[in-house]
C-alpha cells in the first residue's frame, strides 16, 4: 500500500491548464493570492469565484478534489469564523451569554472565511495540475535571477528534486524496520504519548543512519556522474513560453488588477 | 597506447586510521592494464580491495601511491578529473542510492545535463540509452516503482547517456534477485557485443565471471591470480583456497576428474558438461 503513495496531490489530466509553463503558473497564482487581500467588498468575491470555477473546469480536475485541499484547514477556517463573529464590535442582534454577535461580525466573519477558502482552493489548483518536477523546475527559472544575490536557486530545487525521490524510498523503509521491530516485539501502537514517543526510538535510530548512508552514496554517485552544481549545467526540458502562457498571463494581469483596484474605486457605481 | 584504456602503475591506497588500528592497506601495489572493448571482471570476497580498486579509476579516490591513467590522463590531474568520470562511468551497487531525478528518463538526462549536452542531444542519448537498457516503456515511471533490476538497468542507461568508453560496475547484482541479475547480465553482454564498451565488472558470483574475456583475482589488495575464465576456474583447489566458489557445473567436473572420470577440470557450461560426458 506504501508504494501507491503520490506525492504532493498532482491530478494529471492532458487538459490547458496542465500545459500552461509551471513559471505562468506560479506567478497567476501569486498574483490571485496578493489580489485576495485587496479585496474589501463582496463583489469582487464574486469575479473570483467565476474566476475559479472557470479554471477548474477548464483544468479538468473534478471539483471534489479541489475542496479535498479544504479539508485540513477546516478547523483553522471555522477558528477564523468564530473569532471574527464574536470579537467584532457593531450593532449587537444577538447575545448568547457573555458573546455578542454584531451586524458587522456577521459580515466580517464570513469575509474572511472566504478569502481563507479561496486562497486555500487557488493554491490547491496549482499543485493539482502541475506535477513536482514541473514546480521545481519553475521555482529554480524564476528563482534564478536572484541568484546574483546570492539566493541559490539551482540547490533549492536540487533538494527538492532529492526530497520528492527519497520520499517513497524512506517510507517504504520506515515500513521495512517497523515490520522488523514489531516481529521483535516492539509496541508502537499503545500506551499513553509519552510511552509512544519512546517507543519511536528503536524506528528512528536506523532510520537516521541509513538516511545518511544514503545521503552519503547518493553524493558519491552524483559525483561519479559529474554533478558539479549548476553551473554550465543545460536540461533535457527547456521551459518555452507558447500563445497559451501569454494570453493567461496578460488576461491574469488584467483581471487581477481589475480584482485589486475594486479596493479603491466605488464599483457598484461602475456596474 | 591507442588500445589501451586503463593503466594502473604500483597503486597503493590506504585509509585513514581509525582508532588505534594501523592504516588499512586496501590495494597494495597493484599493477595491470585494461584493454579497450574488453570485459574484465574483477573477483574477489568482501574487503579484498575491488571497491577501492573501481574508485581509484574513476577518480572517486586518488592512489596513495602509484598513478592511474584513464585513456591516457592521469587520475591526479585535477583539471581533468570530469572528462575521466565522463570516459568512464561508474555502475554502484544499490540501485536506490544513485537515481537522482522522480521520473526514469529526468533521471538518465542527469548525467548529460551535467556534462553541458545541448536540450535536442540530450533528449536523444536518453531515448537512446534507455532503448539499450530495454527500459523505454518505463521513461515515464517513477523509479520507486521500478523492481531492483530494472532500477539498476535505469543507472546504467544513466551512464551510458554520458556516452563513456568504459562501463565500471561495482557489484550491480548484489542487491538483486536472481532475474534482475540475469537481466543486467543480458545488458552487460549487450553493451560489450554491440555497443563495443570496455566493461570492468566487479563481483563476487562466480556464475556472471565465466562470461569474462579476463578474470582478475583479488586477495587482500593484491592480484592473486589473472587469465580467462577456463585458466581460472580449472584451478579449483587456489580458488578454493582463497575463499571463493567455482561455478557449480566446474566444480561438479572436478569432483568427477577426481574419482577417475575422464572429464576435464576446464569445464564452464553445463553444455560443455554435457558434451564430455
Amino acid at each position: 500500500m506504501i508504494r501507491n503513495i503520490t506525492i504532493g496531490q498532482f491530478f494529471p489530466t492532458n487538459s490547458v491548464i496542465h500545459r500552461l509553463d509551471p513559471r505562468i503558473k506560479i506567478i497567476i497564482t501569486f498574483m490571485f493570492i496578493v489580489s485576495l487581500f485587496f479585496i474589501t467588498s463582496f463583489y469582487p468575491y464574486l469575479l473570483i469565484l467565476i474566476f475559479l470555477i472557470l479554471t477548474i473546469k477548464l483544468s479538468k480536475v473534478p471539483f471534489i478534489y479541489v475542496l479535498k485541499g479544504l479539508k485540513p484547514l477546516l478547523l483553522i477556517i471555522i477558528i477564523t469564523f468564530l473569532i471574527n463573529i464574536f470579537m467584532t464590535k457593531g450593532e449587537v442582534i444577538l447575545s448568547i451569554g457573555p458573546l455578542n454577535i454584531a451586524r458587522e461580525g456577521i459580515r466580517q466573519a464570513v469575509f474572511m472565511a472566504l478569502r481563507l477558502i479561496f486562497l486555500v482552493m487557488g493554491t490547491s489548483l496549482l499543485t493539482l495540475t502541475t506535477s513536482p518536477i514541473s514546480l521545481t523546475d519553475g521555482i529554480e527559472k524564476l528563482l534564478s535571477p536572484l541568484k546574483k544575490i546570492g539566493v541559490p536557486a539551482h540547490e533549492i530545487a536540487m533538494m527538492m528534486t532529492i526530497a520528492l525521490r527519497f520520499i517513497p524510498t524512506l517510507l517504504e523503509e520506515t515500513d521495512k524496520i517497523m515490520k522488523a521491530q514489531m516481529a521483535r516485539g516492539a509496541d508502537f501502537e499503545s500506551g499513553n504519548i509519552i510511552n509512544r514517543a519512546k517507543n519511536l526510538v528503536p524506528l528512528l535510530v536506523p532510520l537516521f543512519i541509513n538516511a545518511f548512508r544514503r545521503a552519503d552514496e547518493l553524493a558519491v554517485a552524483m559525483e561519479a556522474r559529474c554533478y558539479r552544481g549548476g553551473e554550465n549545467r543545460t536540461r533535457m526540458r527547456e521551459l518555452k513560453l507558447g500563445r497559451n502562457d501569454i494570453i493567461a498571463i496578460s488576461f491574469s494581469i488584467i483581471f487581477f488588477v481589475f480584482i485589486a483596484s475594486t479596493r479603491y474605486i466605488n464599483i457598484r457605481g461602475l456596474i | 597506447m591507442s588500445d589501451e584504456m586503463i593503466r594502473i602503475e604500483n597503486v597503493s591506497y590506504e585509509y585513514d586510521s581509525y582508532g588505534d588500528n594501523k592504516a588499512l592497506i586496501a590495494v597494495d601495489n597493484v599493477s595491470m592494464t585494461v584493454n579497450k572493448g574488453e570485459y574484465l571482471v574483477i573477483l574477489g570476497h568482501n574487503g579484498s580491495g575491488k571497491s577501492t580498486l573501481a574508485k581509484l579509476i574513476n577518480g572517486l579516490l586518488i592512489p596513495t601511491r602509484g598513478d592511474v591513467f584513464v585513456n591516457g590522463i592521469n587520475t591526479k590531474d585535477a583539471d581533468r578529473i570530469w572528462e575521466i568520470r565522463e570516459i568512464a562511468g561508474m555502475v554502484f551497487q544499490n540501485p536506490d542510492n544513485q537515481l537522482v531525478a522522480t521520473i526514469v528518463e529526468e533521471d538518465v538526462a542527469f548525467g548529460p545535463e551535467n556534462l553541458g549536452v545541448p536540450p535536442e542531444e540530450i533528449r536523444r542519448r536518453v531515448d537512446k540509452a534507455l532503448e539499450i537498457v530495454e527500459m523505454t516503456e518505463y521513461k515515464k515511471h517513477a523509479p520507486h516503482l521500478l523492481s531492483g533490476g530494472q532500477k539498476q538497468r535505469v543507472a546504467i542507461a544513466g551512464i551510458l547517456a554520458m556516452k563513456p568508453e568504459c562501463i565500471i560496475l561495482d557489484e550491480p547484482t548484489a542487491m538483486l534477485d536472481p532475474i534482475g541479475r540475469k537481466e543486467i547480465m543480458k545488458t552487460l553482454r549487450r553493451l560489450n557485443d554491440e555497443e563495443k564498451k570496455t566493461i570492468i565488472h566487479i563481483t563476487h558470483h562466480m556464475d556472471e565471471a565465466v562470461e569474462a574475456d579476463r578474470i582478475i583475482v583479488m586477495e587482500k589488495g593484491k592480484i592473486v591470480m589473472e587469465g580467462s575464465p577456463r585458466e581460472i576456474f580449472s584451478q579449483v583447489e587456489k580458488i578454493k583456497k582463497l575463499g571463493l566458489d567455482v561455478p557449480q557445473v566446474t566444480e561438479l567436473a572436478y569432483e568427477l576428474n577426481k574419482e577417475g572420470f575422464n572429464v576435464p577440470c576446464n569445464i564452464l557450461t553445463i553444455e560443455e558438461l554435457v558434451d564430455a560426458l
